[in-house]
């Protein structure tokens, strides 16, 4: 390769016609196109100079070294470099050390290959046209009569037209065998019967703050706040993540004056009003509440509710309003639940409302 | 030594030793008692003073009597009525120059601070002698000694949804945003929960208790000093500059070795 005095397979250009056109209506000798065939073919600078040949083949040698160098700083760095010591990286910041070298050197290692492969098959390796035409697919009719002959030895030697026992005993077995996986679809399920409508919420259960599980009075709910909420016990159930997943709620509390629908002043106590914090879209928290506006925000596809009017949709994918929980509060002051949501909250599913 | 030695038989030596005494005495207490805190000593004068201010800068939108005025006057943005706002959102809004407004608009954005402490301070009186309201926070919150863990937890509940789960901020509806927050002082993070300043709801201490306000603020400094294990965190605002940087950057990068490899070698 190296001595450039490679010929080029390049197909001859003939004379002769290719593709013939005949001219409608005449019978006049068909208009000729002459094929024209390949470009010539350049040859490479390796293809030619000895001294870039071997250029080249330093450089992919090169480029397979710090391929090499890079998965050595792979293996090094796991067993050598603290996984907690952190390090300065201009354009990062404060970083850990192992990770950076980890992904670093891996990344070293995998791309100097593929660029040391290219760089060798884009200098070195022949890249004269080659043309390779298409072969029969049909096989001849003697590799046909063969196999043909083959499978029917296979069929006499097992005998299975002679023997039913193993053939039946043969399809039973197999055929059992696909039950265990119709079964195992059994565990897609159970329903979930009506789990999904109901929530843990239910009369007098206190409205309690996430995180510190501490009642809430109705006189520490000033104008403006918002509480996150949770019904009290919720941590103590069995399963706490799916019920929480349901029943958490958005405590706020507006200017009476500034509640537009009576359902929810009434749904309310003195104007702190309860929602499901579950977006009616696809479950999203609804959290991003703006004390100016009155809108809560949905931070996964901005559906937006107007807390004003019974938390109804004003923008976005939501379909429908948040459920309101019906809240009140008991002797000592703290509010209470008065009854479980009156719909099922969160996203829609196929037998919502038919229980 | 010996002369003293030899005095301390004096019948006057106990009178002396006893006003001896009394001095260190009422000397250490003038030093070390406890003084009573500035913001109640807010004097009839700064009242005044403060009233003054008030009239000559924030009464065009807030009103004469700080009453606030209607949402018509200016572009649909009402000037909140300041009273029972108390010293604490005086001292936010002024002091991180979000007011006074420059223009009316969604959002009052920080700013250059306009006033000096004591002209704040005089505002503030104004405004707290209208009505009650929380009063400016008496010592410097820093989050020390706070529950990082706690503070996390209630940070994710409360506060990451609108300002980002590492403080970075982010949008809110026409216009309105919540700003950083990783590089603000404790104490005016502190104010903020306290006062609910413009969008923002208002997390009174029953609601998160001064210790869990602190450890928020605990939280928020510790994460800001964390080391970044993914690598560059492209301002923590998730997928948008991830995306974006995984756009550019990494399908760029993509194309270029596509070109590269389509190319003829020379």
């Amino acid at each position: 390769m190296s001595d450039g005095t490679t010929t080029p397979a390049v197909r001859e250009t003939g004379d002769e016609p290719q593709r013939a056109v005949a001219i409608p209506g005449t019978t006049a000798a068909p208009t000729l196109f002459a094929n024209p065939g390949l470009p010539e073919h350049v040859h490479r600078m390796a293809d030619t100079d000895v001294r870039a040949a071997k250029r080249a083949e330093r450089q992919v040698a090169t480029l397979f070294v710090i391929s090499m160098i890079g998965t050595l700083v792979f293996l090094v760095s796991y067993f050598a470099v603290d996984a907690r010591t952190s390090v300065y990286l201009p354009g990062i910041g404060k970083t850990e050390l192992q990770h950076a070298l980890l992904g670093a050197g891996l990344g070293a290692g995998l791309f100097f290959i593929g660029i040391g492969a290219v760089h060798w098959a884009k200098t070195l390796m022949p890249d004269v046209e080659v043309i390779e035409e298409r072969h029969d697919l049909r096989s001849s009719d003697e590799d046909r009569a063969g196999a043909l002959a083959i499978l029917r030895e296979g069929n006499e030697g097992s005998g299975l037209a002679r023997r039913p026992l193993i053939k039946l005993t043969m399809g039973g077995a197999l055929g059992l065998f696909g039950l265990p996986f119709v079964l195992a679809l059994r565990d897609l399920g159970p329903l979930p019967g009506d789990s999904k409508s109901h929530t843990v919420w239910k009369a007098n259960t206190r409205l309690v703050t996430d995180v510190e599980s501490a009642p809430i009075l109705a006189s520490d709910v000033t104008i403006g706040s918002v509480y996150h909420v949770m019904p009290e016990g919720i941590d103590e159930l069995d399963h706490r993540l799916e019920e929480r997943a349901k029943a958490a709620v958005l405590l706020i509390r507006l200017n009476p004056d500034d509640i537009v629908s009576a359902k929810e002043r009434s749904w309310g106590y003195q104007g702190i009003v309860a929602y499901s914090k579950i977006c009616t879209h696809v479950g999203c928290p609804v959290g991003l509440y703006e004390q100016t506006t009155h809108h809560l925000l949905c931070p996964c596809h901005q559906s937006t509710f107007d807390v004003t009017q019974d938390c109804k949709v004003i923008f976005g994918p939501a379909a429908r309003n948040l459920p309101q929980l019906m809240i009140t509060v008991d002797t000592d002051g703290y509010l209470i639940a008065k009854s479980d949501f009156s719909e099922s909250v969160g996203p829609s599913f196929p037998e919502r409302g038919s229980r | 030594m010996t002369a003293l030695a030899a005095r301390r038989r004096h019948p006057l030596a106990l009178l002396v030793l006893i006003a001896f005494g009394l001095l260190a005495t009422g000397a250490l207490y003038a030093a070390l008692a406890p003084k009573p805190a500035a913001a109640a000593a807010a004097s009839e004068d700064d009242v005044a003073a403060g009233k003054k201010l008030f009239l000559g800068n924030c009464a065009t939108c807030h009103g004469l009597n700080a009453q606030g005025s209607p949402t018509t006057k200016f572009e649909g943005v009402p000037g909140p009525s300041l009273i029972g706002v108390g010293a604490a959102s005086v001292d936010f809004q002024v002091g991180t120059g979000r007011m006074p407004l420059a223009a009316p608009g969604p959002q009052a954005p920080q700013g250059p601070v306009n006033y000096t402490e004591k002209q704040i301070a005089q505002l503030a009186a104004y405004v707290a002698s209208l009505a009650p309201g929380p009063a400016i926070p008496a010592e410097n919150v820093t989050g020390e000694g706070g529950d990082i863990a706690k503070g996390g937890a209630i940070f994710r509940v409360n506060c990451a949804m609108c300002h980002n789960f590492a403080g970075a901020g982010g949008a809110l509806t026409r216009g309105k945003y919540a700003p950083a927050i990783a590089d603000i002082s404790g104490s005016r993070i502190y104010s903020a929960m306290l006062t609910g300043p413009q969008a923002m709801p208002v997390f009174n201490d029953a609601n998160i208790s001064p210790e869990n306000k602190n450890d928020v603020i605990a939280f928020i400094n510790t994460s800001q000093d964390e080391s970044k294990a993914g690598g560059a965190a492209l301002g923590n605002l998730g997928p948008v500059t991830e995306g974006l940087f995984a756009w550019v950057v990494g399908i760029g990068a993509l194309i270029g070795c596509a070109v590269w490899l389509g190319a003829k070698a020379a």
